[in-house]
């Protein structure tokens, strides 16, 4: 009897121990973590493109995080994105001409939401739309301008050039000496 | 009660070929399956037997699993931050890590430890019951040897093999934050944050679970079914048990493949 009840608690505290195991993955270690905010407020910006920004992505000032990205629709009259920030209520104290930039973390992380801190003594209150906003910079744009503007016929190409040039000789000399 | 299954007269083999031997263990575990599930609702009068099978084919290996759990999630660590250094993309260790581990080798590995350490000793002891005709008594006695001794073992099996592999999961990541952080000088923040803004409760958590709970019930069939028509002889017990492990490690490999091409 004694033995069929050690057994039972065993069995018990395998169960508890498993389950607890499923918890601790399902909310430490996955986008759950990202969602115990408290009481939040909502922002808006526009943005010309939003490039790969996803829902939920991180809003962050200074790059802490302070809220994420709640929802992103097109503006069917301005043909441009609108997105929707849920920031925490703790960083109730944004000032009102704060721009809002789309951002990557790293070469190729995920896109976050940036905002960086304007000067304005009002602040931006639930609802409140950012008037600055950068859009996601795009990489083949990048590339293209600078496949346009890189060819070595260009003035300010051949201007950099020349720049280069005399430096080399210097330092083959100074080697030589 | 009455047995489809009678290891004394085994199935007429009309076909003496190896495809057709194989055909009829098919078909005969297919059906032992059915009369599983048609016990299920008398079994239930046992349900303290069930009970201890967990204890004995979970609790009991949960020291195995977790061993095993820590070392495999170590080695992650160490071989994926080798590879995504190419790439200058450790960063990513805690991600690549926690998705290999929900999606694939969580559930795989622990069914195939499962298989080994709590399939084998399901086959014997039920082999061992037939050789000695334990269950012929049963049957005597008027005890359904399936409700009684097949049943507990094959439900245990399904509820043990999912606990197991999040416990194995659980100790992985463990494990690979030991190897990241502490040891190669990741940064621990970067770990967690890079691996909480990628990891997916249901299409990557629950997925993994979904696969060890259909792996348990694959491992615990076969080791049952193996047990229970298991020539009376102590060669074939030992024949039974080999074929528990092959057979489990086969059939988990291939339904994972299976799985992991519908639920992706």
């Amino acid at each position: 009897m004694n033995q069929r009840r050690s057994y039972q608690i065993g069995t018990g505290l395998f169960i508890l121990l498993g389950f607890g195991a499923l918890a601790y993955l399902a909310t430490q270690t996955t986008s759950v973590a990202n969602f115990q905010q408290g009481p939040s407020y909502t922002l808006k910006a526009r943005f010309t493109n939003v490039g790969q920004l996803k829902l939920r992505a991180p809003v962050k000032v200074a790059g802490v995080r302070i809220g994420s990205v709640q929802a992103i629709d097109l503006d069917a009259a301005k043909l441009d994105a609108l997105v929707k920030l849920s920031v925490d209520k703790r960083y109730a104290d944004l000032p009102d001409d704060s721009a809002a930039a789309i951002f990557t973390s790293g070469l190729l992380g995920d896109q976050y939401v940036a905002i960086q801190p304007g000067g304005s003594p009002d602040m931006l209150k639930d609802g409140d739309e950012f008037v600055l906003t950068q859009s996601s910079i795009q990489l083949e744009d990048l590339i293209g301008k600078f496949l346009v503007s890189g060819g070595p016929s260009k003035p300010a190409d051949a201007g950099a050039n020349d720049a280069a040039k005399p430096a080399e000789p210097k330092s083959d000399t100074d080697v030589k000496h | 009660m009455s047995t489809v299954i009678d290891p004394k007269r085994p199935t007429p083999r009309r076909d003496p070929s190896v495809i057709g031997d194989a055909l009829a263990q098919v078909g005969a575990c297919g059906l032992f399956l059915l009369q599983l599930l048609a016990s299920v609702p008398r079994s239930l009068r046992y349900f303290k037997e069930t009970i201890r099978q967990v204890w004995f084919v979970g609790a009991m290996s949960l020291a195995i699993i977790m061993t095993c759990g820590l070392f495999v999630g170590m080695v992650l660590g160490l071989q994926l931050y080798y590879v995504l250094s190419i790439f200058g993309g450790t960063a990513a260790l805690g991600t690549v890590v926690s998705l290999s581990l929900y999606r694939e080798l969580g559930p795989v590995v622990t069914a195939l430890l499962f298989a080994g350490r709590a399939g084998t000793s399901i086959t014997a002891e039920i082999g061992l019951m037939r050789a000695t005709d334990q269950l012929a008594a049963m049957e005597m006695m008027a005890v359904d040897p399936i409700a009684y001794v097949a049943t507990p073992r094959f439900l245990a099996g399904i509820v043990a093999m999912p606990l197991l592999a999040c416990v194995f999961n659980a100790l992985g990541i463990f494990g690979a934050h030991f190897v990241g952080v502490s040891w190669l000088g990741l940064d621990n923040g970067t770990f967690w944050s890079n691996m909480t803004s990628s990891v997916d409760v249901w299409k990557d958590v629950v997925n993994g679970v979904w696969k060890s709970v259909a792996f348990g019930a694959v491992v615990a069939l076969i080791a049952v079914f193996q047990g229970y028509t298991t020539p009376p002889t102590s060669e074939g017990v030992a024949y039974a048990t080999t074929r528990t492990v092959v057979f489990s490690s086969i059939v988990v490999l291939a339904l994972d493949f299976v799985m992991t091409a519908f639920l992706m």
